[in-house]
This record gives structure tokens, sequence and C-alpha cells, in this order.
């Protein structure tokens, strides 16, 4: 009996200091998932490290991700990748450039009701494997390709 | 507070088509000034897409995405005339939302 009324008693107090930090402005509720930046996977530095932060160490090699993007980017600045998953359920996609000081570049949620597609322009320092890994059932697949640049990205 | 961004959703079949440029500096941390001093990252870290109280699509994102992001994808449930809102929150806890009428095809 105590035990219990000491544990609603805490949870009434969690609660109210988030009410108040709430009143105060510091967040407005529902944007707490929506900020969630995962750290220690943009830090990585290899494709091996990035899928292990992403949790997609077993991903394996699959023919129906398909990736577009040009052979050959002459300002590795701006590079337009294009990612489509043929996977059923496809849950995530995101966008690993393997020669870049950090690994991951992107990292997209599908919700149920959008396409497993998306395109965005990514930065790339030398000529290097991107690889493209989607969660799709709660299971992780990837491609590659290579994109050849000219001109790096990251001298600015 | 950063440039508005500048949004395009139109119907293509059954689907609404996104298109979104931002604006924003991306910086990655990685570059150095004129006097070899290290610029600080300053970078959009959450992008958060919604329409009719749903998020269709979100994203994190790292140092290695372009200047003035651009993203394109599309989504079903959308129909013209409704709204599709996007919002962006940097490292600097800079944020920025926009909206846009979803036109038609």
């Amino acid at each position: 009996m105590d035990i219990r009324r000491r544990g609603i008693l805490k949870a009434g107090g969690g609660s109210g200091v988030l009410a108040l930090a709430a009143a105060a402005g510091l967040f407005r509720p529902g944007e707490a998932f929506a900020q969630q930046w995962n750290k220690a996977a943009f830090e990585t530095k290899s494709f091996a490290d990035t899928l292990k932060a992403l949790g997609a160490g077993g991903s394996t090699e699959s023919a129906q991700i398909q990736i577009t993007a040009p052979d050959i980017a002459e300002n590795g600045a701006v590079v337009p990748i294009t990612i489509e998953s043929g996977i059923a359920r496809t849950q995530t996609i995101a966008i690993l450039i393997e020669k870049n000081p950090n690994t991951l570049s992107a990292n997209f949620e599908i919700p149920d009701g959008t396409d497993a597609f998306v395109t965005t322009r990514v930065k790339m320092a030398e000529t290097s494997n991107i690889y493209a890994v989607v969660k799709a059932d709660g299971k992780y697949f990837h491609a590659a390709k290579e994109i050849k640049v000219t001109l790096g990205g990251c001298g600015g | 507070m950063a440039d508005p961004m500048r949004i395009r959703a139109s119907m293509a079949g059954d689907k609404v088509e996104v298109r979104v440029l931002m604006s924003h500096e991306m910086e990655t941390g990685q570059r150095k000034d004129a006097s070899g001093a290290v610029v600080p990252a300053h970078f959009i870290q959450n992008v958060t897409v919604t329409h009719a109280g749903k998020t269709v699509l979100s994203a994190q994102w790292g140092t290695s995405i372009s200047k003035n992001p651009f993203m394109h994808f599309r989504f079903k449930g959308g129909k013209p005339g409704e709204k599709v809102s996007i919002s962006w929150v940097d490292n600097k806890g800079e944020r920025r939302t926009d909206e846009v009428v979803i036109g038609g095809g």
C-alpha cells in the first residue's frame, strides 16, 4: 500500500515538473520526440561503425534499394541523391557516405502512407561509396553506389 | 531568424508531392576561416513534416547535407487546399516552421 502511494506521488511530482516546463515555454508537448538526434551515430567514421550505431549490424545487401545519383559529381558540395526502396514496410532510409569525415549524412523516418522515396542533396569530401541503409519490418538492408568527385565539398 | 523555406506541394495522382528548399548555412565545423580559426558547426539536425496533425516524414540530419538543403518526397492522404507544415531545428536551437497549401495536380 505504502509503496504504491509512493509511486503515485513520484509520478505526480514528475508530471508537475513537466507541466511547469511546458508552461514556461521550454518545450511544447509532442516536440520532444521530434528533437531526438542520434549523436553517437552521426559521430561515427566508418560504414561498419555507423551500421552498429544505427543498430543495423546484421544488414544484408538488397537489389530492391535503388540509389539514383550522378556517377561523377563535378561539385562535391552539392550532390543530388535519390533513394527508393521497393522493400515492403520500409520504416527508415539512411544515407551514408563512406569517406566523409562523418559517415552518416541523414536518416529519414518514413511513416505508413509515405512513399519509401526521398531525394536530398549532400556534400562529399572525395570520391566515395555512398550507402543507402533501409530498415523494413524491423530488418536492415543496404545498397551501395560509387560517386566520383572532381572537386571536394568540404573546403567551402 | 532564418529566411522562409520555399515549399511546393502538389497532387500527383493520389499522392502529394512535396519539394522544399530551406535556407541554412549547414556549416560543417571542418572549415577554417581566413585567419585559420575553425568555423563552428551550424546545421539543421531535425526536420519534421506534418499534414492534418500527422507526421508524414521526419529526418535527422548531419553536417554533410548541402547548404540550403533540398528535400523531395511523396505521401498519401492529402487533398488540394489542405496544409502541409514543415519545421526544422538546428544544433544551436534555432528553429523555423513554414506552411504551404496543397495545390492541384
